[in-house]
């Protein structure tokens, strides 16, 4: 019989026994309802060993891929070790600011080094360990083979982490970072899908990631990213998208602006609408969304109702903290 | 053992396949749509999918109770048999077209009919 871990501890697997039945007989206590697969409430990663085939299905290709599994599925074939969903991803790593640039009004650009390799996905994002122990998420925007990881800060009025990561913090000096969370990202599994992938406001920093991560695996399919903004001194990056759409003849850029000025190059109106007016089938396509949460929301309706799976729909709601 | 109605539809895989069309049905249809404004598409999803595990047979842990509960606000908005009637008709219609034999399609139409008083909080 196997053996599996959990917060080192080791517990020996009866015959038949599935992850969740060990837990439980040891009174570890264990989020758990229909014990069938269904519920997903027991939803654990395997920090070590790899999870049964049956218990990773329904899941997510992303989640799957980082090793989630359901508990009550597992009938263990290795030794795992077993980490709750959220826990595994508390580890922090120390890391140093190398670079910081304004990018607009908002939102400064921070490179970062970190002391151990972090092993991410392009559209992941870590949680940055601020000022007071104040903990928030913010996206990558780097790709792994980048030597440094690069986030967006967008400046929140009174926002803690923001305001000292975009005005105070300066480079050199230290800052906590942790594992690498989130299901956002490019998986490579069908280089020849079509990508929708729409963004309003520092929403481009994982977009941006998954884009070059795309590209950089060679994705032959066509790319489409709509980055969305008020005015045209919020689309930031403009430069750098549209030289990376003069190289790639599948990757298209398009800005667009909802404060009603008509400007060249650039789009009038929300991303969105644009987005899904101009792709209105989305049967088989792969579908990213980032950004202001309520937007989020209606695009992936949208996009789900112009026919893409909801396997497909990827997307990140920037909630601010409260 | 014969096989349950939850193998003989395919299983999990089954239900996985009927999500999609099921709920991209029921957000279209104009007569029930608007109880489903402002939802959160994941979090519905799982519920779309808990339902039709339910109504394929499949392991579930709904109660009367639940039912009525996780309802209760919508009736307060008007929720009645005619919006019952188009979900069952979506369901139908989903299962048609994955190709379900029609006694089968009775048998999932029939379970999920039986929840019909306790969404209605009846």
């Amino acid at each position: 019989m196997q053996k599996i871990a959990f917060r080192g501890r080791e517990f020996q697997c009866e015959e038949k026994e599935t992850v969740l039945d060990v837990l439980v007989r040891n009174d570890i206590p264990i989020p758990h309802s229909c014990r069938s697969g269904v519920c997903h409430s027991c939803l654990v990663k395997a920090v070590k060993g790899r999870p049964s085939i049956a218990s990773q299905a329904g899941l997510k290709e992303t989640l799957a891929h980082q090793k989630y599994f359901l508990a009550c599925q597992c009938i263990p074939e290795n030794f795992i070790e077993v980490a709750i969903a959220d826990e595994s991803v508390n580890h922090f790593v120390d890391a140093t600011v190398i670079s910081k640039k304004k990018l607009s009004e908002a939102i400064t650009r921070v490179r970062i080094k970190t002391d151990e390799v972090i092993d991410y996905k392009a559209g992941q994002f870590l949680n940055i360990k601020g000022i007071k122990e104040q903990i928030r998420s913010y996206s990558i925007a780097s790709i792994p083979s980048d030597d440094f990881i690069e986030f967006h800060i967008q400046r929140m009025q009174e926002g803690v982490v923001s305001t000292w990561l975009s005005d105070q913090i300066e480079v050199g000096e230290h800052l906590k970072v942790s594992e690498p969370v989130g299901e956002c990202f490019y998986l490579g599994d069908n280089k020849d899908q079509s990508l929708l992938l729409i963004g309003t406001g520092s929403g481009l920093a994982p977009l941006y990631g998954i884009v070059s991560d795309a590209l950089q695996q060679g994705h032959s399919g066509e790319i489409y990213l709509y980055h969305g903004g008020r005015t045209l001194e919020t689309i930031y990056y403009r430069d750098k998208l549209q030289a990376l759409a003069q190289q790639h003849p599948n990757f298209t850029y398009t800005a667009c602006i909802s404060d009603g000025s008509i400007i060249e190059n650039t789009k009038p109106g929300r991303a969105s609408q644009i987005a899904l007016t101009e792709h209105p089938a989305l049967k088989n396509w792969k579908v990213f969304v980032c950004g202001n949460p309520s937007m989020v929301n209606d695009t992936k309706k949208a996009a789900f109702l112009a026919g893409a799976s909801l396997k497909d729909i990827f997307s990140d709601a920037f909630v601010p903290a409260s | 053992m014969s096989e349950t109605l939850y193998e003989k539809l395919g299983g999990d895989a089954a239900v996985n396949a009927a999500v999609d069309i099921f709920y991209r049905k029921v957000l279209a249809d104009d007569r029930i749509n608007s109880f489903f404004e402002g939802i959160d598409m994941d979090k519905q999803a799982a519920k779309q999918k808990a339902f039709l595990t339910m109504a394929f047979g499949g392991p579930h842990n709904y109660t009367g109770k639940d039912m009525r509960d996780g309802h209760a606000h919508l009736v307060k908005k008007g929720l009645n048999d005619t919006h019952f009637d188009a979900v069952m008709e979506n369901l139908g219609a989903t299962l048609k077209e994955l190709n379900v034999p029609d006694d089968l399609i009775a048998q999932a139409a029939a379970i999920a009919e039986s929840t019909r008083n306790d969404v209605l909080g009846r």
